[in-house]
């Protein structure tokens, strides 16, 4: 399938081949995936805490060694060309990276310099990117003073420096604001729709997955249960339903009755009648008109699209909200590996 | 370096910039600053009233505590060194940055030599701190000024040994506090030396032994034979030797420990 910027398949910017990563113990954090991602698409890889999500980032981008299976990132073998790897991707990794003590500009400085970067290369392009993610105004200040959406948009600038072709981010959202996690979701989609970047997400919010990325692999305990683009991956696991709630109570039955044609009627709804429905949420107004020809007056009426997490549900017995707990649960307990990006 | 790389790192350039991101985050942190360099003249003025009729014993190589103790603050700012430098790299790993540079071409010895220079630049500053408040407290370098530079040299080699140790210390432990918990070893470590008494004038057999074996002895009495005797060739080739044996295997386990952790392609 071509990717958004009209990729053909042959232009694969990650792959890779029964990906495993073991630590001690014999604990599999990652437990023989297959990935494959167009270049310049946004890749989402949608799983709760523990479910090898960064194990396989920090695989992908050379700083965990893979335990068996094989990956190619941006044509190059992670395993046996690491350097060119590395001179490929860029990466903000699940803590924003950053030294306190240093400023945005000393940080972008040092990146530069780190990388090879002609000094007035580094000096344009680390002033180019500060703008672009609004710190010119901290650019000279320590970070140390900066709130977490500063430090994650300074932690993908830095990551940008170098003009990479692939872009690792792991968890770029996590304990953002609303308003900061918009401003980076513009950013990325940007990188992806203009740019050209490969982007491969991880991440833990259903939301954003569904927003950003146009194909997803959705892992839990180390294997990917479910992949494809987020519609694909509602429509595999059901059509909508639609929830009318009549004005009048003792017209719930006529209110079933006027369903029944447009799908499968869906038990458990008290107020009113619910339906599956047949031919998706195009039957909607149609819905309406019956309604309004029959005279039955709806006091509500919901459309419930299949989610994501309907789809986690469906591949795996849990909800992603349900196992998000159960993670922090066993965490607590000393129960989870919580391996991810640990070396052994 | 990559045959497909756009860019080309030096190493010299890589090891000026995280020289200077070292030294940097060194003076942007008083608090690793000013407990190294006064703690050791607290424990000079202390130790200079109390002890001060120790002079009187038979054999004692100075009439002043000061000048003699001035050489035990050197080997203290060494502990502080290990300590610190080991602090600053587990924060690195704690806190990620580590990653950030294993993701850049960067060299293990560039970054070995770039977080040792914050820990040179506060050895020379506490080194020469030293040498100024000894002498005003009235002690004096039997050496002269060039004693005074040969001293700053064997006190920043020193510094730099044990800011070396503190590599390790930092790859090993997990956590800044981690490293923390090594200074009271080393502490006890200096203390079992000449630091209190030249080692001729401690009677209790065991004690002079460990302190006969102890190398730390051989480094203050290094500094102490420039400080006291004046030009002692013995004293300073011991002293510089075991300064530059421990850094030689310091540097080497420390660079082999970063290269082992930066376990890339």
């Amino acid at each position: 399938m071509p990717g958004r910027n009209g990729s053909q398949p042959q232009d694969i910017g990650i792959e890779a081949e029964g990906l495993v990563r073991e630590f001690k113990g014999g604990i599999r954090a990652v437990d023989g995936i297959d990935l494959r991602v167009q270049t310049g698409e946004i890749y989402g890889f949608l799983g709760p805490n523990g479910a090898g999500k960064s194990t396989t980032v920090h695989m992908l981008t050379t700083l965990l060694p893979v335990t068996a299976g094989s990956a190619k990132v941006a044509g190059h073998d992670v395993t046996t060309e690491g350097a060119a790897v590395r001179d490929a991707i860029g990466a903000a990794l699940q803590e924003a990276a950053l030294d306190p003590q240093l400023s945005a500009r000393e940080h972008m400085r040092l990146q530069g310099a780190l990388h090879g970067m002609p000094k007035a290369e580094r000096k344009r392009r680390g002033d180019e990117l500060i703008e672009r993610v609004g710190l010119t105004q901290a650019a000279d200040r320590k970070v140390a003073g900066y709130s977490g959406g500063m430090k994650r948009r300074l932690d993908l600038a830095l990551a940008l420096l170098h003009a990479p072709r692939v872009l690792f981010l792991d968890e770029p959202t996590t304990g953002l604001d609303i308003q900061s996690r918009s401003a980076l979701w513009d950013e990325v989609a940007h990188l992806s729709r203009d740019e050209g970047v490969t982007v491969f997400l991880t991440t833990q919010y259903l939301e954003e997955a569904d927003q950003l990325a146009d194909h997803l692999g959705i892992i839990d305990q180390g294997k990917i249960v479910a992949r494809g683009t987020p519609q694909e991956l509602k429509a595999e696991v059901g059509r909508p339903t639609v929830e009318v709630v009549p004005a009048d109570q003792t017209n719930r039955s006529r209110v079933a009755e006027l369903l029944q044609p447009f799908g499968e009627l869906v038990p458990g709804t008290p107020n009113g009648a619910a339906v599956r429905l047949d031919d998706g949420s195009e039957e909607l107004a149609n819905i309406i008109r019956v309604f309004d020809a029959a005279d039955v007056r709806i006091a509500n009426l919901e459309l419930h699209a299949a989610s994501l997490n309907d789809v986690f549900l469906a591949k795996t017995g849990r909800s992603l909200e349900g196992a998000q707990a159960e993670a922090a649960e066993e965490g607590q307990t000393g129960e989870q590996p919580a391996l991810e990006g640990s070396p052994a | 370096m990559s045959p497909t790389a756009r860019y080309k790192p030096s190493l010299l350039i890589q090891i000026r910039e995280l020289a200077r991101r070292s030294i940097m985050r060194t003076v942007r942190q008083p608090a690793s600053i000013v407990p190294a360099t006064l703690f050791p003249l607290i424990l000079l003025a202390i130790n200079s009233s109390g002890l001060d009729a120790t002079t009187e014993i038979p054999g004692f190589p100075t009439d002043s505590y000061v000048t003699f103790a001035l050489a035990f603050a050197f080997l203290q700012a060494g502990v502080f060194a290990v300590v610190g430098t080991g602090q600053n790299l587990a924060e690195d790993q704690v806190n990620g940055f580590f990653s950030r540079l294993q993701l850049t071409p960067i060299r293990p010895a560039a970054l070995v030599a770039g977080q040792l220079a914050g820990t040179l630049a506060l050895g020379l500053f506490q080194a020469s701190s030293y040498i100024a408040v000894g002498l005003i407290a009235g002690g004096s370098i039997e050496a002269g000024i060039p004693g005074a530079l040969v001293l700053i040299a064997l006190a920043t080699l020193i510094t730099l040994a044990f800011g070396s140790i503190g590599l390790i210390a930092g790859m090993r432990a997990s956590t800044p506090e981690n490293v923390q918990g090594i200074f009271p070893v080393l502490f006890v470590f200096l203390f079992m030396s000449s630091m209190a008494l030249p080692r001729d004038l401690i009677q209790t057999d065991w004690f002079r032994t460990v302190a006969t074996y102890n190398p730390v002895s051989y480094m203050i009495e290094g500094i102490r034979s420039l400080l006291i005797t004046g030009w002692d060739g013995e004293a300073l080739a011991l002293g510089f030797g075991f300064a530059t044996v421990i850094l030689v295997i310091a540097l080497t386990v420390a660079t082999a420990s970063i290269k082992s952790r930066m376990v890339r392609a």
